[in-house]
């Protein structure tokens, strides 16, 4: 292939939207990490132990149905002939690899050397973007070269099994830098990229330092705020930041960071790094075990904001009142929880749906929990939130759940409405016992009439066999049992008409 | 009354009344309002005025919920029904009121019931489409089913839920979204209802005009969108603890349409708080701060510019000088003042207000004990057209002083003298006051029948007297009353030990005494009481405490005559277990209190208990709580009935003058 003429293409094709080394944005680790903490907590120990069995890593691929769809035919055919140990056919592969690699290297860098001239009469912002994205993709080449170059060494004994199942999560890179079907392409680690870096937003969670679970901690608690909200009050002027738009593929992406070694992919760079420390000992210097330190950071760069791709919708570039997106964690948040089908449903309540999964999660905390109920449906675990929901829309009432007599959670906020509900609750109790030998036919519906209204417990069938200890407190019942026959049908026809007057 | 029944039946062949068109017996039948029996025997005279009456009569207040299916059919145009003398109201009566009653019902009352559940209350919202009024007060049992219940009364106006402690903020939620048409609601004591409840109901009712939100643990949260209300004029917030000065200075607006506004007992407002709070407030014409922080000038003059302010209650607050001084400065005049019980109310001050405030209607000025003939003689100066004075416990004032009272003040309506130091030349220019209907002489021991006989030629209109330990009161002086005031429906002689049976031969004339009390009259025997059961048929409360001499013989016609009797004190009286019983037959009593009885015993008193099908309280040793049987005891509960058990001893009777010595002495 040219590649001079697809790069130069690609590149003119990427200065608008900048997608590709969004990608080396660290903060793909926040965003993706929902399954990463899963896949490391739970698996942290079988990689580990099994590293030197190449084979074992094999199935944790078919595990994670997001890299199948993700990759290409050619990937697939990887897998299959995967390498089971080492082979000089595949060191002269990598070798030859190298040598591709820094041929596309120096012909990159003729690429800029001529560019620098057509540049110069352009503005200032474009020639700072061509150059970032040059520069994001030279390193990406490096890495590359190292990281292949790394799997060449003795030491490591282990051969790179795992395909490169990460063809689609560079993006268009995928195309230029790797040529088909490259076993070696997945030890890509764009993080250590210095394009990563000059893509750096200020607000980036800096916190991924070498500690393990730990720190899984810290990136789920952050992600469970929703940064769309919070950059509502940010008033940019639009022009004094940069827009960037990932498409579509790349949002729903779910890993961004891959092993070179066994193709494992993670959200976090740091969890990655975690797991390198597997692969051997190399990997366990603190250098390589260091967050990629930010050596251009000195050079001024642009704020970033992002764009939703789909058309219409208030985060888009193109709408009239564009919101910009602040940070690609934002991006996905934003995509899947607007545009994209709500997959999640909550296992206990089997009605909330998510799109987004740390979502689900934080609903499934407070499942059931929630006591707030509005009439059309909505549940609220805050009382002012259902309150205020109720204020704003027509015609929507709180709705009393059916099982109030036990006391109702406004209740227990006050003393005197505490003490009365106890009460009511353990006449309940009394009487309970009563009604299942006098009258098993009653359902629990009756049976709640039953409790505002005792006549039924005062026929003088029960008079004396009913126990009248716990009933000091007790409400006036009338004393004849006509009354009571009449009372528990109506009660119970009533809280049918009821119940369909809410809905 | 008496006259068209002699028509009727007088031995004409022809019957006027079959001259009137129904409208125009109806047109009658409007101005027996004044006494329920008058309709009552109206409508025993024929069947054709049964038959008028039954079509005539709105108002409805049955007394045993038993009932209800007969009379509702009896009356098929009920508009008002009151329960508050059915202490049981079951979910099934509630569905025959509702069937019966159905659209025309505007207005019903339960007050004092208890029992009926969300589902009684769902069916007379659902098929009581008019109901424009529930008094669901007391109802300690009512949860926010309930009140979901009330909301499908679509057109209601008025919701009194005074006390019920069970429901919460979703409850009036309920309401709030479900009675749009709200104008008054009164939510005091709902300890469950907070700032999201009345926060909604202000937001959804916009016409509300009246809102109790007494003792409620609301903040100002809620009081910013309560105060938004376009039609609010009346607001209550007495005793509410969370509304204080530091958040009520938030509120950038008050209410414009603000009449009445009471904030007594808010310990944590003081004058910038309520300046902030009634800014805007400029209609203000009634406010109360009983109870509150001192009213000191600054807080007195933060109401200066409440141009319209006619109604000013203070009662309980400390008050200085400067505060009663700036208060005597205000451009308006005053209507109302309660200076009731509060401390540093001298002479000085009370002056100055009373000089400025000429148009005073009502002064309170109870418990002011440093007040003196100076303060009268201002007071009967400037405000003669002062219709109530309340001047109880003012002990530094003087006999001459109420000479000034009687002559000045012409128009009092209300006057409560009640332990002052009034003499009968006192009483006999007060006699000038020809409109005194409420008159209280208890503990003036210098008052003796001579002022009575001046009151009875003066004051036709009494309605109510209290001699409450006045004990220089003889027969003479009620005989003058008796005879003087035939309009006298309430008297209290307790403890004038001078009275006996010819006083209460005399009061039977008083055939409109509702309420006769005796307690302590020893003199007394059953024969007077015979007479007043006899002569006072709308007798409702009767307290023969101490009365030793009245027994069952005393009882019988009591039982026999006095039908309306509601509530009776026999502790101390030699009533015994045939007494007791024969009351039984007296369907209204509610209200007993039975101590001390040596004659009783307690299968007697069980069965007088068991007999009496409508009581509601009843007051008993406390040895008879183990002596009845426990499962009776739990049956009268059942029905309705609360029991109080007392274990109090005798005490011995005191002198009277001992008695008001011993009763100033704890006084510094």
């Amino acid at each position: 292939m040219d590649l001079k003429d697809r790069l130069s293409g690609e590149i003119q094709k990427k200065v608008p939207e900048h997608p590709s080394f969004t990608n080396f944005n660290p903060q793909h680790q926040q965003k993706w990490e929902d399954r990463s903490i899963l896949d490391y907590s739970t698996r942290i120990e079988p990689p580990f132990q099994a590293f030197n069995q190449t084979s074992k890593t094999q199935p944790l691929l078919p595990c994670n149905p997001n890299n199948q769809i993700k990759n290409g035919p050619g990937n697939e055919s990887l897998q299959a002939s995967k390498v089971q140990d080492w082979d000089p056919s595949a060191m002269l592969n990598n070798l030859s690899f190298l040598e591709q690699k820094i041929h596309q290297l120096q012909d990159l860098v003729h690429l800029i050397v001529g560019r620098r001239g057509q540049v110069l009469g352009r503005p200032d912002e474009l020639v700072a973007q061509q150059q970032q994205l040059i520069t994001a993709d030279l390193t990406s080449i490096i890495v590359q070269l190292i990281s292949t170059a790394g799997s060449l060494l003795p030491s490591v004994k282990h051969t790179l099994s795992a395909a490169t199942p990460s063809h689609g999560q560079f993006g268009q890179f995928s195309g230029v830098v790797f040529p088909s079907g490259q076993g070696l392409n997945g030890g890509v680690q764009p993080q250590n990229a210095g394009g990563s870096k000059v893509s750096e937003p200020p607000n980036t969670v800096d916190i991924s330092s070498n500690s393990g679970n730990e720190q899984n901690h810290l990136f789920e608690e952050h992600e469970m705020k929703d940064e769309e909200d919070a950059e509502e009050g940010e008033n940019l002027v639009p022009g004094t930041y940069e827009i960037l738009q990932l498409e579509k593929e790349e949002i729903l992406a779910p890993h961004t960071h891959f092993c070179t070694i066994c193709g494992k992919g993670f959200k976090r760079d740091a969890n990655l790094r975690m797991h390198m420390r597997g692969h051997g000992d190399e990997y366990k210097t603190p250098a390589a075990l260091a967050k990629p330190n930010k050596e251009s950071s000195s050079e001024p760069t642009l704020i970033k904001r992002y764009s939703c791709p789909y058309a219409g919708c208030k985060r888009n570039k193109d709408h009239k009142k564009f919101q910009p997106l602040k940070t690609i964690l934002c991006v996905k948040n934003h995509y899947k929880r607007t545009h994209c089908d709500k997959s999640y449903i909550c296992s206990r309540c089997n009605t909330k749906k998510f799109s987004v999964i740390a979502d689900l999660k934080t609903h499934e905390k407070h499942c059931g929990k929630d006591k707030w109920l509005c009439s059309c449906g909505t549940t609220f675990s805050r009382k002012d939130k259902l309150f205020g929901h109720i204020a704003l829309f027509q015609g929507h009432t709180p709705a009393i759940p059916l099982d109030e007599t036990k006391g109702s959670a406004g209740t227990s906020d006050q003393g005197d409405g505490n003490q009365a509900t106890n009460k009511v609750g353990s006449m309940n109790f009394d009487f309970s016992s009563n009604i299942s030998s006098e009258n098993a036919v009653q359902t629990s519906v009756d049976f709640k009439g039953s409790i505002d209204d005792p006549a039924a417990f005062f026929s003088p069938l029960n008079f004396d066999t009913c126990n009248f200890g716990g009933l000091h407190e007790f409400p006036r019942p009338p004393f004849d049992d006509s009354e009571s026959s009449f009372a528990f049908l109506l009660s119970g026809s009533c809280n049918y008409t009821q119940k369909s007057g809410e809905d | 009354m008496k006259k068209p029944k002699q028509e009727c039946f007088g031995g004409f062949s022809f019957n006027p009344f079959d001259l009137l068109s129904e409208e125009i017996i109806f047109m009658i039948l409007d101005l027996l309002n004044h006494n329920p029996l008058d309709k009552k025997s109206f409508s025993l005279v024929c069947k054709s005025f049964y038959a008028i009456e039954s079509k005539h009569r709105r108002a409805l207040k049955p007394l045993r919920q038993e009932h209800l299916p007969a009379i509702l059919c009896r009356y098929p145009n009920i508009t008002h029904l009151d329960l508050t003398l059915c202490s049981r109201v079951t979910d099934t009566s509630l569905s025959i009121i509702s069937n019966a009653c159905a659209s025309g019902l505007r207005s019903i009352d339960f007050s004092r019931s208890r029992l009926f559940s969300t589902s009684g209350l769902l069916s007379l919202a659902l098929n009581c489409k008019n109901l424009t009024e529930i008094d669901l007060s007391n109802g300690t049992e009512l949860k926010d089913s309930a009140m979901a219940a009330v909301a499908e009364a679509k057109s209601l106006e008025k919701l009194w839920l005074a006390r019920c402690k069970s429901i919460t903020d979703m409850g009036v939620g309920c309401v709030a979204v479900g009675c749009r048409k709200l104008k008054f609601i009164c939510l005091k004591w709902c300890l469950g209802v907070g700032d999201f409840g009345v926060g909604l109901i202000a937001v959804k009712c916009k016409h509300i005009r009246y809102l109790d939100l007494s003792y409620l643990p609301i903040t100002t949260k809620c009081l910013s969108s309560v105060l938004k209300l376009q039609h609010l004029e009346e607001l209550v917030l007495e005793g509410c603890f969370g509304i204080d000065d530091d958040s009520l200075a938030v509120l950038k607006h008050g209410c414009k349409s603000l009449k009445s506004l009471d904030v007594s007992t808010c310990q944590n407002l003081s004058y910038d708080g309520l300046s902030s709070l009634i800014s805007g407030a400029e209609g203000l014409q009634q406010l109360t701060l009983a109870h509150g922080s001192p009213v000191t000038s600054s807080l007195a003059d933060c109401l200066k510019k409440l141009s319209l302010l006619q109604s000013i209650k203070l009662d309980g607050c400390l008050i200085t000088y400067d505060g009663l001084k700036t208060i005597g400065n205000w451009c308006v005049s005053l209507r109302d003042l309660s200076l009731s019980k509060c401390s540093g109310v001298t002479d000085e001050g009370l002056s100055s207000v009373v000089t400025k405030h000429k148009d005073l209607r009502k002064l309170d000025i109870t418990c002011c004990r440093k007040i003196t003939d100076v303060s009268i003689a201002q007071i009967t100066k400037s405000c003669k057209s002062l219709t109530s004075l309340r001047m109880e416990s003012c002990t530094l004032v003087s006999r001459d002083a109420f000479v000034l009272i009687g002559q000045q003040c012409h128009l009092l309506e209300e006057l409560d003298l009640t332990d002052n130091e009034i003499d009968d030349k006192g009483l006999k220019y007060i006699s000038r006051c020809s409109k005194l209907s409420n008159l209280k002489l208890g503990i003036c021991l210098n008052v003796t029948d001579e002022g009575l006989i001046h009151i009875s030629r003066g004051c036709s209109k009494l309605i109510e007297l209290d001699l409450y330990r006045s004990a220089e009161i003889t027969d003479c002086g009620i005989l003058a009353i008796a005879q003087g005031c035939l309009d006298l429906e309430m008297i209290n002689i307790a403890y004038c030990k001078d009275i006996t049976d010819f006083s209460l031969l005399s009061l039977s004339k008083c055939s409109r005494l509702k309420t006769l009390e005796s307690r302590g009259c020893s003199l007394i025997t059953s024969l007077g009481l015979t007479a007043i059961a006899v002569g006072c048929k709308e007798l409702t409360k009767l307290d023969i405490k101490k009365c030793q001499n009245i027994d069952d013989a005393g009882m019988l016609p009591l039982a026999h005559f006095s039908q309306n009797l509601k509530q009776i004190n026999l502790s101390h009286s030699s009533v015994t277990d045939i007494g007791l019983l024969s009351l039984a037959s007296i369907s209204c009593l509610q209200n007993v209190t039975i101590l001390h009885l040596k004659g009783l015993t307690t299968r007697g008193l069980a069965s007088a208990l068991l007999a009496c099908g409508g009581l509601t309280k009843v007051k008993l040793q406390a040895a008879f709580r183990w002596l009845l049987p426990h499962r009776l005891v739990e049956h009268l509960e059942a029905r309705g009935c609360i029991f109080q058990w007392r274990d109090k001893v005798l005490q011995v009777e005191l002198d009277p003058k001992c008695w008001k010595l011993q009763l100033e002495d704890p006084m510094p």
